[in-house]
């Protein structure tokens, strides 16, 4: 075991290096280099755009400079926001939690609702309920979740009244950041009102990331336990005399989780990706939203920083996912 | 059609054997979900190859007269403007249906694109072995480890907003996919006889390569271009919406959806109507996808 986790990690680091060359990379891609960048529409001197290359180091060699700046990321300095001034680790810790607050009610949703659906939709194949939760599966799964989100508002928030339109809690709450999790700092606060303020402006953007998911983890739960359903082993426990529930809850299920588990951790990439559109259309002040205010704004330090930790947390949760299927299934140890 | 050789050896049952075409659409037609996909997909190529003819208006004419003219069934509404009007009062229908144009075109684009370098890319990677493999993989790798929209935002920020420029981030995007799709099939085939035979006959490495593995390794290609289709309408509109894709006043959906923005609590249908055909769209090409998937390839069913 000690060996396959050796060798999952060290696999992770040609491709890290590659992922901070990208990242290198792209602030000398950008039109301009970095000094004309920075100065933006100010414009800069010659003379003291020279100085400043000089300063910087961006009057080296191309490697060398990469040398360097494998140097300041390993020492975790990332660069600092053209428009904030802040240094960009600072801006993503404190934007994080929230994303990490949505993504992750956003999954936990998709799993709740998901998995029974499929699970019944299994068990009654070839009924309209199986039909028709397929459909919607694969409507679902075609959904574009910016125009979802913002036809949600239309209806939930504008038409009934029922949540508010964008942001993580109403102005009139002020809550201590703790952990950054609005949720569990709202408990932290013991303020009711702040609490159901918070939980009522997630709500949306969970539903709204969560579609996709939701669909590709229905669909997923049925095919795996249509799979399982059809073994030897359940038709056994089926000839034990063992009650229906407790033949697929305890026989079949288990076995059915395994790919299920496998999908909802390649769910990543896809919530990340999902977690920029929806955090636009809601106004969340999380990573996603900064990310493409980081290119509306042109501040490429952020992008440049931002993009490379966004990769480096994908890498990790894969490799969590990969050392986990690992420990559950020792036949892919090798 | 090569790609359905491997069905050419499934029982058919039948006294006279099917062509391979017969074989194949019978395995499509029994998805009605493919079928209807089908004919959704026959209709919009319909109305984006006669979009001048079908559409009642110009797409970018502005009727000054007519701002936000809510849809034909709704008060206020004319059968002059059938889904209404935008805020500088142009017809949306006229404006959709030119859109179809381009969401078709970023498609075709797109996949054809990515399709053919991922490919080339995957086999070069199969054949070549060694240093160019490891290499070519490790690259593809560190694509993927980027969320796929992010990339492609980053892709955007280095060569400008533009429609061309997004359909080159898509595109870039999804080509680890075909990469590492076309080097496992390719692999796979390596192995066979049929190769080793081919190669003491004498053939050169690319007519290997082409016109005898490429062939065989098509069907899983085939359904992720399939599937690639909704992928690249998808992305194309989010970074359409995002102000990174099409600019206005070109119809893109997703662009479009971008300038409702401001005001789609007062006008709904602002809003309504191209999500909405971003929404048919991709559903109809994935229903395609699933019924080549399940008619060409009985390995990938899931």
């Amino acid at each position: 075991m000690l060996r396959f986790v050796l060798r999952r990690v060290a696999l992770i680091v040609p491709t890290f290096i590659g992922v901070t060359f990208a990242s290198f990379l792209l602030i000398h891609l950008v039109p301009g280099d970095p000094i004309e960048v920075r100065a933006g529409e100010h414009g800069i001197s010659p003379q003291r755009h020279a100085e400043l290359l000089h300063e910087y180091g961006l009057d080296q060699p191309l490697w060398k400079q990469f040398v360097d700046y494998e140097r300041q990321v390993a020492s975790g300095n990332l660069g600092t926001s053209i428009v904030r001034q802040d240094s960009v680790w600072t801006e993503f810790l404190q934007l994080f939690p929230a994303t990490v607050e949505l993504s992750l009610c956003a999954i936990l949703f998709a799993i709740a609702i998901g998995m029974p659906l499929g699970i019944i939709a299994a068990i009654r194949r070839g009924s309209i309920f199986d039909y028709g939760l397929m459909g919607l599966s694969v409507t679902g799964a075609s959904m574009p979740i910016f125009w979802w989100g913002l036809i949600m508002i239309l209806v939930f928030s504008v038409s009934l009244g029922w949540t508010p339109v964008s942001g993580r809690i109403s102005d009139a709450f002020y809550v201590q950041p703790i952990t950054g999790f609005m949720l569990i700092d709202c408990w932290f606060s013991d303020d009711a009102g702040a609490c159901s303020s918070a939980a009522s402006h997630l709500i949306l953007p969970t539903i709204v990331l969560g579609t996709i998911p939701l669909a590709v983890i229905a669909r997923m739960t049925r095919s795996a336990m249509l799979e399982v359903l059809g073994e030897d082993y359940v038709r056994t426990a089926r000839a034990k005399g063992l009650s229906g529930p407790r033949v697929i809850i305890v026989h079949a299920l288990r076995n059915a989780l395994i790919p299920v588990v496998t999908v909802i951790g390649l769910q990543v990439g896809t919530l990340l990706s999902g977690a920029i559109l929806t955090e636009t259309v809601f106004a969340w002040p999380g990573i996603g939203h900064w990310l493409v205010e980081s290119v509306q704004r042109r501040d490429y330090p952020v992008l440049q920083g931002g993009v490379l930790l966004v990769a480096a947390l994908v890498m990790l949760v894969n490799l969590g996912v990969d050392l986990t299927y690992g420990l559950l299934n020792p036949r892919i140890r090798r | 059609m090569s790609a359905t050789d491997t069905l050419a050896a499934a029982p058919v049952g039948a006294a006279r054997l099917p062509g391979r075409f017969a074989t194949f659409w019978r395995g499509f037609a029994a998805n009605r979900g493919a079928l209807l996909g089908l004919a959704v997909l026959v209709l919009l190529v319909l109305v984006a190859l006669l979009a001048p003819l079908v559409a009642p208006h110009s797409p970018i004419q502005q009727y000054r007269a007519h701002f936000l003219t809510p849809p034909a069934w709704e008060r206020g509404g004319s059968l002059e403007f059938p889904l209404g009007t935008d805020d500088v009062g142009r017809d949306i229908l006229s404006r959709l249906i030119f859109g179809a144009r381009l969401s078709l075109l970023i498609g075709v684009a797109v996949v054809g694109l990515a399709l053919s370098s991922g490919t080339v890319l995957g086999l070069v990677a199969a054949f070549a072995g060694g240093t160019l493999d490891v290499g070519i993989m490790r690259l593809m790798d560190v694509m993927l480890v980027f969320p796929s929209l992010l990339l492609a935002i980053v892709i955007v920020a280095i060569l400008g907003p533009s429609l061309f420029n997004a359909m080159l981030a898509v595109a870039s995007v999804s080509v680890p996919g075909y990469t590492r799709l076309a080097r496992a099939s390719a692999l796979g085939e390596l192995g066979r006889d049929y190769v080793t035979a081919t190669r003491c006959a004498g053939a050169g490495r690319l007519r290997l390569m082409f016109v005898t593995v490429l062939p065989n390794c098509l069907a899983p290609l085939i359904v992720q271009a399939s599937l690639g289709f909704s992928n690249a309408i998808l992305d194309a509109a989010a970074l359409g919406f995002l102000g990174l894709g099409a600019q206005p006043p070109t119809p893109e959906w997703g662009t479009m959806l971008a300038g409702a923005l401001e005001f789609y609590q007062r006008a709904p249908w602002v809003l309504t109507f191209p999500g909405l055909a971003i929404l048919v769209t991709v559903l109809a090409f994935n229903l395609v996808g699933d019924g080549l998937r399940d008619a060409l390839d009985p390995k990938l069913r899931r």
